[in-house]
């Protein structure tokens, strides 16, 4: 035995080197337990190497951004620019200083309007290992940061927490292979998992080629893994394929799309909303609207001055509303009403609307009981001193131009009940 | 006399033995650690480079012995998966087993040659990756599915930057040359 062992020393090392770490491996995996001491050891005498290089580069990025680009710029805005007034240069000013507005302050604005309570962390370095995407945070269970906890920016998820140490944490990023999220479309409320591939791309798998997705819609947590609070953004569909049975939907991760340098970790998430407009889209955000008041069963339904409005939140744009309810037949502001007394004269007389040669119908004539539309809409019939009935008494009807009146009609005052 | 097969088979060490010849290589590898922990975040182009794997396979080459070689392998290994969320033993049997094959190969080639870094290079970061991807799916059950077209230029990029980093090595007197 000892010859054996002496003639195939080396291989023996080496047996017995593989075996103890299987050993351990199996300890860990099989017994889902951790050689804790070490790896905080290595976190302690590894952080404080990352702190001080994170220290000096942001140290000296500030002095070379703060000092020496603004002195430059200065320099070269006074050569170049000598007859600037002083409001130009305040507007520079301003401009500069949006410019360089600082983006933990975006972050804590974000964290003050989310429903969640979060904690502001910064990432100080990358888990070793070119296969796996993990950043530690600065931050660990004396923030109360623990393990399972979803890590997210104003823009968008960035992965979960996997480990957690005193002070400092791991997350697994959401381009890990071994990351998966329930996600959700926005339009088609199809549900899926999106998983990492180690290329910077997440895809979305396990959704049916019957579902329609479409390149462009955005994907939000559908909140189902208990990590991630419903209906924050995960990204958006930069292509859609169909595959065998589900669809292959590549995602432009959010989240990380520009970069990552400080993160909030959801230390209290509160399910919400899939939003129904995209993110960012200011020119169709949520406006808020009075609720309507009671009928008025005794007023003309196509008066103007009787105005009314809609029930219900509205979260489209004016045009978008008016043709829905138009519709639907549910008539709810006079720009409706207007809308729907020129549809119908228009076919009384015959009209087809979107076909060009036959011009405009006549909108003056009237819609009352015993008044032939056809006879009315004649050039003698339009004439006031012979059929004064025939003359509109509602001013706006006047102007046939669809266009301002949706303005004009939430412009009138609410009447009185 | 009779001599056994490890005594003839295996040359006499280039280094010597000695405190200092041990910390240069912790400090080496420290460092490569300390890159691969902090750098990739800030210049997401070398997220390609894994500088501890060459570490393993410069210091076994340059000492010659399959032994010192798997226990520098394990030593590099165990500190990277202190530093990653995976369990201890992943990084380090694959290390293990690189820096063994890096001893003996060494035994049989001449390794100051640079055909012969890129090539072993090429071939050590394979052998790494499909090691490594095979333990996740059979000691960890993970199925996750092998990029081979990434890690074919992965291994290629490595190879490339090994033989200037080795020959670097080689300089600053860590390597065969200046130590012997």
């Amino acid at each position: 035995m000892d010859t054996f062992l002496s003639r195939y020393k080396n291989l023996t090392a080496l047996f017995a080197v593989v075996l103890v770490q299987l050993l351990l491996l199996a300890y860990q995996i099989k017994g889902e337990g951790e050689v804790r001491l070490l790896r905080v050891w290595a976190i302690a005498s590894v952080t404080p190497f990352a702190r001080v290089l994170e220290a000096v580069r942001t140290r000296s990025t500030h002095v070379v951004s703060d000092y020496l680009l603004l002195v430059g710029t200065h320099a070269e805005n006074q050569r170049i620019k000598k007859a600037l007034d002083n409001a130009t240069l305040e507007n520079q000013y301003l401009h500069a200083q949006l410019a360089t507005a600082d983006r933990a302050k975006a972050l804590a604005l974000f964290e003050e309007s989310s429903p969640s309570k979060t904690i502001a962390a910064r990432v100080i370095g990358n888990a070793t290992g070119s296969a796996t995407h993990v950043v530690i945070l600065d931050r660990g269970t004396t923030s109360g940061i623990e393990k399972g906890m979803a890590v997210i920016t104003p823009q968008g998820i960035v992965g979960k927490i996997t480990g957690v140490y005193p002070n400092a944490s791991y997350v697994l990023l959401i381009t890990d292979p071994s990351f998966a999220a329930g996600v959700i479309s926005q339009h088609g409320r199809a549900e899926g998992t999106l998983r990492g591939k180690g290329d910077g791309v997440p895809t979305v798998e396990r959704i049916a080629n019957e579902f329609k997705v479409e390149p462009g819609e955005w994907f939000y947590t559908s909140g189902d893994d208990r990590i991630f609070p419903k209906g924050l953004p995960a990204g958006q569909a930069i292509s859609v394929h169909a595959g065998k049975l589900n669809q292959e939907i590549q995602l432009r991760a959010s989240g990380l799309a520009s970069g990552l340098e400080e993160v909030l970790v959801v230390l209290n998430g509160v399910h919400g909303n899939i939003p129904e407009v995209r993110p960012g889209n200011l020119s169709a955000q949520p406006v808020t609207m009075l609720p309507a008041p009671p009928q008025d069963k005794a007023s003309e339904p196509t008066a103007l001055s009787n105005t009314s409005y809609p029930s219900t939140h509205h979260t489209s744009a004016a045009a978008a509303s008016t043709s829905s309810a138009s519709n639907t037949g549910g008539v709810r502001t006079d720009a409706d009403r207007l809308l729907d007394q020129y549809r119908k004269i228009g076919a009384s007389l015959g009209h087809v609307f979107g076909q060009s040669g036959n011009g405009a119908p006549n909108y003056n004539v009237s819609l009352k009981p015993g008044v032939n539309p056809a006879a009315a809409a004649s050039p003698a019939a339009t004439e006031p001193s012979k059929e004064p009935t025939a003359e509109p008494t509602t001013g706006p009807t006047a102007e046939p131009s669809t266009g301002p009146l949706v303005d004009r009609a939430v412009e009138k005052p609410a009447p009185k009940p | 006399m009779s001599y056994s097969h490890d005594e003839i088979a295996e040359p006499p060490l280039r280094w010597g033995g000695g405190k200092y010849r041990l910390l240069q290589i912790a400090g080496v590898a420290l460092a490569a650690i300390l890159f691969q922990f902090y750098v990739p975040r800030l210049i997401k182009l070398l997220d390609y480079l894994e500088l501890p794997l060459l570490v393993t396979l410069y210091f076994p080459l340059m000492r010659r012995s399959p032994v010192s070689g798997l226990f520098i392998g394990a030593g590099i290994g165990l500190a990277q998966d202190a530093l990653s969320e995976l369990p201890l033993g992943m990084f380090g049997i694959a290390k293990t087993l690189i820096g063994y094959l890096a001893g003996s190969v060494s035994q049989r080639f001449d390794d100051t040659n640079n055909w012969v870094r890129l090539v072993l290079a090429f071939c050590v970061f394979l052998f790494h990756q499909v090691l490594f991807w095979a333990m996740q799916r059979s000691l960890r059950g993970e199925m996750i599915d092998l990029n081979w077209e990434r890690t074919l230029v992965q291994a290629v990029l490595n190879a490339l930057v090994a033989v200037p980093f080795f020959a670097f090595l080689d300089r600053v007197g860590l390597g065969s040359s200046s130590s012997r």
